[in-house]
């Protein structure tokens, strides 16, 4: 049963000097509850428009997306995202961003409160409460990102390379981090990366994107069972299919080299 | 020296100092000295005694206050306005480009040169000196809160559509609380500027506040009294600078993190 329907959505730019990009070509998607899918794909090949698309943040040329069965129409707290750049509201404390869609949602303080701590608890943040972003380090700043995405309890959550900014090693302790929260809570997720390490130890299908304007290539499921823990990057099968994925990628990637 | 390395507060108070005193000193020399004659430039002393004169026999204390709460009201009157108006052209595209042309057309126009059509069709009460002050920093505060408030950071805007913000609340929550630092330098830069209209509607048809006494002291030729009167402008620009600086870092500490 799927909760996410991406039907032939296509997204075409225009450029400055008047003409037309196909950035994404009519793409189809279906995600099942539960699912972890890892987006892989050259730079430029329409991972983030597709993902924009599904957040209602942009608009398809053609095709549609339906979430539940109800076509997406505009952004809505259904569908949680967080972003590669720092999205943290600076003038809010970790506490208080972790707040801004439940007040928005009209829940009582105390309720929002309780909310949000739980969550700054899933997250590993307790004592940083009352910081401001700006104090904070990059890997706690996505950390917050992600705690204020799921305290809304969206349907799904939408991730845009959101450890790509971070040093190698808050990269990986994110990665379990994410994980962990999504073996516990079983959320749906939408992953964009170009890490290939990274869409093989998370998602439970990986999809490859091709060079723009993009299509999906490849779409497989990952078999190692769960809970999974990090040491299963260095097992053999891991690796196989890791070099697998890297084949696909970088004939990819050379073929956006091409085109540029 | 090196570009851009911070020095401690007391090196930066003592520095600051030191050339408030060489300006002193630069200006005893030439008068004492009698480089400069008399008639044009009074000494310090003479200055400070006739300044001590002014405010003990003249009632010039309350020609200062009718000062003050000439600027005062006239830039809260202009303030009141501006704030609403500018919020809703940076947040909205239509009500922008319905007034953007003529706002930016009128704060060319000079605040000064209105002073004589305003004696015709006000007077030369209290209301002419509040429309001056009005006139002179209204449009400039309404266009430069509309272009803060339009360059609002898009990735926080879309962030909070994500967690289900409605268009009002994005207004409210994101777009005002993310340029209010900003705007409160707007405030403080623009209430410097009103200071020098205020000054040039007392030197015409006014009769009190610090230009009325500085147009009175250049007919009986007393360089003293009128430089005593600029020194008290500088000295009370300089209060509500800092006293506006002092609330911005108290109100807005989020916005002074990470840059220095
Ligand atoms: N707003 C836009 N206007 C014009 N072209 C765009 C816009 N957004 C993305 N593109 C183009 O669409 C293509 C796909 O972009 P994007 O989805 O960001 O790729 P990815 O995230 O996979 O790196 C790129 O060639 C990019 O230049
Ligand atoms: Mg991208």
């Amino acid at each position: 049963m799927s909760i996410l329907s991406i039907r032939g959505v296509s997204r075409e730019f225009s450029t400055q000097s008047g003409g037309k990009t196909l950035a994404l070509q009519a793409t189809n998607l279906e995600v099942a509850e539960n699912d972890f899918i890892t987006i892989l794909g050259p730079s430029g090949c329409g991972k983030s428009t597709l993902l924009r698309i599904v957040a209602g943040l942009d608009r398809q040329t053609t095709g549609e997306v339906l979430l539940d069965d109800k076509v997406i129409d505009g952004p809505g707290a259904d569908r949680g995202m967080v972003f590669q750049s720092y999205t943290l509201f600076p003038w809010l404390t970790v506490l208080e961003n972790i707040c801004f869609g439940l007040r928005e949602r009209g829940l009582p303080r105390d309720q929002q409160i309780e909310i949000a701590q739980s969550f700054v608890k899933k997250v590993g943040l307790v004592g940083f409460e009352n910081h401001f972003p700006k104090q904070l380090s990059g890997g706690m700043q996505q950390r917050t990102a992600l705690a204020r995405a799921l305290a809304n309890n969206p349907r799904m959550l939408l991730m845009d390379e959101p450890f790509g900014a971070l040093d190698h090693q808050t990269r990986e302790l994110m990665q379990e981090h994410l994980l962990g929260i999504w073996e516990a809570e079983r959320k749906t997720i939408l992953f964009v990366t170009h890490d290939i390490d990274e869409a093989v130890f998370m998602g439970s299908r990986v999809v490859v994107m091709s060079a723009r304007p993009g299509r999906i290539k490849l779409d497989r499921e990952i078999p190692f069972a769960h809970p999974r823990h990090y040491s299963i990057k260095t097992t053999a099968d891991f690796a196989a299919l890791k070099g697998e994925l890297t084949e696909q990628v970088r004939a990819e990637v050379i073929a956006s080299q091409a085109l540029a | 020296m090196k570009p851009l390395t911070p020095i401690s507060t007391p090196k930066r108070i003592a520095l600051g100092v030191s050339f408030f005193v060489l300006f002193f000193a630069v200006w005893a020399v030439a008068t004492f000295g009698g480089f400069v004659s008399r008639t044009f430039l009074a000494d310090p002393i003479t200055m400070v005694k006739s300044g001590y004169t002014l405010i003990t026999e003249m009632g010039f204390l309350k020609d200062i206050g009718m000062t003050v709460w000439r600027v005062v009201g006239g830039f809260l009157i202009a303030a009141a306005i501006a704030l609403p108006l500018g919020v809703a052209m940076g947040a909205y595209k239509p009500i922008e480009a319905f007034f953007e042309p003529f706002v930016s057309f009128s704060r060319y126009l000079p605040a000064s040169a209105f002073i004589p059509l305003l004696i015709l069709w006000v007077g030369i009460g209290e209301e002419q000196k509040l429309a001056v002050i009005f006139i002179g920093s209204f449009f400039q505060l309404v266009l430069m809160i509309a272009v803060v408030v339009g360059n609002t950071r898009r990735d926080l805007v879309e962030a909070a559509y994500t967690l289900g913000a409605s268009d009002a609340s994005l207004v409210k929550r994101v777009l005002i609380p993310s340029a209010a630092p900003e705007i409160a330098e707007i405030l403080r830069m623009v209430l410097g500027w009103a200071w020098t209209y205020v000054i040039v509607a007392e030197l015409i048809g006014a009769s009190s506040g610090i230009g009325y006494m500085i147009t009175n002291s250049q007919a009986l030729l007393a360089t003293d009294q009128i430089i005593f009167g600029i020194i008290v402008i500088g000295v009370i620009g300089l209060v509500s600078d800092l006293l506006f600086k002092f609330a911005n870092q108290r109100f807005f500490p989020w916005a002074a993190l990470g840059k220095a």
